[in-house]
């Protein structure tokens, strides 16, 4: 399986005035290929949940493994890890560097110490797959692109380096409606065609309802969630007690039961719309 | 009704690097009344910031001209009357607080006008107190959540007393908790301190808040009415590259299938009273 996290903790600052547990003691496994969701409102450590899964921060306590390797332990080459667990930030265009998209994209692969030949593969492939034409924008700047084609062209950067395990934290916040459309519906073919394990962060319930397997919710550095939308949306007031809500179509059947109709849960437009007209069509 | 803000035939281009120009703003003309609440919307690229850097002189028009409150933008000698009366909210809190502490940052607008002591000491509580913030007067910026910082940096702009505030995706970067405080304080600030509002927003729930919504496509408002209106041409509105609430959505769909629904439902509440009336 490729991630395992067992008792880890964390804790900032530790012995000071300001020492702060972000995370608390918190198990769960992923398995191959799942695409799974995390949300939790700001500090409730998803974000330093996510550091860990790649090493970037070391556990006060407890232990992670990507395929079975223990991260920290001798034995394990960070380098490796980090090729195989692939994490964008929020905001990865802030990232961009090179005069050139492709050069740009090409910079983790060369540094892999690959011929070109394999690079300009990779290049072209991570472009190709997060809806980009290569042969029209490998040789433009990427600062004369607009916000989502950069965002997508850091992505890509990413992908070119053939993550197993590919982390997003909050991939389309500040994007308009299209662009968030576009670069999630991009994820779930990524997901779908690679087979890559993917780990959504976001703060919009209806993208979470719409894309992942299951859902981690994160409350105060424990696990409040783990399960599929269906399931963990069933909790509304839970999730409203922790700062987080439902999409506004379980809204709006929770709504509709209270007056007495009979409607079965919904966390999409789709089962919705059939459900109403169920009720609604002769 | 007077005008807080007038643009006529307001035209603008951005020197790319290659050499050429690209029109962001083509042939805006709009009205925004003193104490109205008007949202404007675009997808990315659409003009929204453009329009809005032009409201407080930030930018000016390259052909047209823009009033703020009667003022003419292009009128170097009243440029402080202009950002005095519009102030400017930016979508990063972090790129706008500039002191070590809250109460400290908020004063900073007004000691650059020059105020009385006195009377900065009393703006700034009273601006404080209206973003919710008093409990945090002497706290570190720094240290807060980005929804509290957001506050902050809004605090700052009302203790210059403005009669209209330009806020440019003040909420993109908040979770919801942060948004909703935020959306909070601007309604409040609209509803009871009569405060001009002109909310750039990506977020449908926030702009059905507004009295009124311009919608922006390719530099050129392409739809403009009260947000029932507007959100009742969902294809319009998508093809613009934005997004309806999901039960206007739902509303909609429903409709194609025959079922008689009103073409204006926006919330939750509406769409079950009108699925009640249709039982």
């Amino acid at each position: 399986m490729p991630v395992k996290v067992e008792n880890l903790t964390h804790v900032y600052m530790k012995d000071s005035v300001f020492e702060h547990v972000a995370i608390d003691n918190i198990s769960f496994e992923i398995q191959d290929g799942e695409f799974i969701g995390i949300i939790g409102h700001t500090g409730s450590g998803k974000s330093t949940l996510i550091q860990h899964l790649n090493g970037l921060l070391k556990p006060s306590s407890g232990k992670v493994f990507i395929d079975g390797e223990e991260l920290g332990s001798k034995e394990v080459q960070m380098k490796k890890i980090r090729q195989k667990v692939g994490l964008v930030f929020q905001y990865p265009e802030q990232q961009l560097f090179e005069e050139t998209v492709y050069k740009d994209v090409a910079f983790g692969p060369r540094n892999l110490g690959l011929s070109e030949d394999e690079v300009e593969e990779r290049v072209r492939k991570a472009i190709e797959l997060v809806g980009l034409d290569f042969n029209s924008i490998s040789s433009v700047s990427p600062f004369e692109l607009s916000g989502g084609q950069k965002r997508r062209v850091a992505i890509a950067g990413v992908l070119a380096m053939e993550p197993k395990v590919l982390i997003l934290d909050e991939p389309a916040a500040g994007l308009d409606p299209r662009g968030r459309d576009e670069i999630l519906r991009g994820f779930k073919t990524l997901h779908e065609t690679q087979k890559i394990t993917v780990l959504l962060v976001s703060h919009s319930m209806e993208d979470i309802a719409n894309l992942v397997d299951k859902v981690l919710v994160m409350n105060r550095g424990k696990i409040a969630f783990f399960d599929t939308p269906r399931n963990v949306f069933k909790e509304a007031d839970a999730l409203e007690k922790i700062g987080l809500g439902v999409p506004q179509v379980t809204y709006l059947v929770r709504e509709l039961r209270k007056k007495g109709f009979s409607v079965a849960d919904c966390i999409n437009i789709d089962e919705a719309k059939n459900e109403l007209l169920k009720l609604f069509k002769r | 009704m007077t005008n807080m803000i007038k643009t006529e035939n307001v035209r603008f281009e951005y020197n790319t690097q290659s050499g050429s120009t690209s029109l962001a703003l083509d042939d805006i003309s709009i009205n925004i009344a003193k104490g109205e609440f008007v949202a404007i919307l675009g997808h990315n690229g659409s003009g929204k910031s453009t329009l809005a850097k032009h409201f407080n002189a930030l930018l000016l028009p390259g052909a047209g001209t823009v009033y703020v409150k009667g003022m003419n933008t292009k009128d170097e000698k009243l440029l402080w009357n202009i950002r005095q009366t519009a102030g400017m909210v930016f979508q990063n809190p972090d790129n706008q607080i500039v002191a070590t502490i809250v109460e400290e940052d908020v004063a900073f607008g007004p000691e650059n006008l020059g105020i009385e002591p006195a009377e900065i000491r009393k703006r700034v509580d009273g601006s404080i107190k209206t973003v919710d913030m008093a409990e945090y007067a002497k706290h570190s910026p720094h240290l807060l959540s980005g929804g509290q910082k957001q506050r902050v940096a809004i605090a700052g702009i009302i203790a210059m007393k403005p009669e209209c505030i330009i806020l440019d995706e003040p909420t993109a970067l908040l979770d919801p908790i942060g948004r909703r405080e935020v959306m909070n304080t601007i309604i409040k600030l609209n509803k009871e301190e009569g405060i001009t509002i002109v909310l750039i927003t990506h977020y449908m729930d926030e702009a059905i808040q507004a009295d009124r919504i311009y919608v922006m496509k390719n530099g050129k408002i392409i739809l403009e009415g009260k947000p029932k209106d507007i959100f009742k041409e969902v294809e319009t509105v998508k093809n613009a590259g934005l997004d309806v609430p999901q039960v206007t959505e739902l509303c909609h769909r429903l409709s194609r299938e025959g079922l008689k629904l009103s073409p204006d439902i926006l919330t939750v509440e509406e769409m079950v009273v009108e699925l009640c009336r249709l039982k």
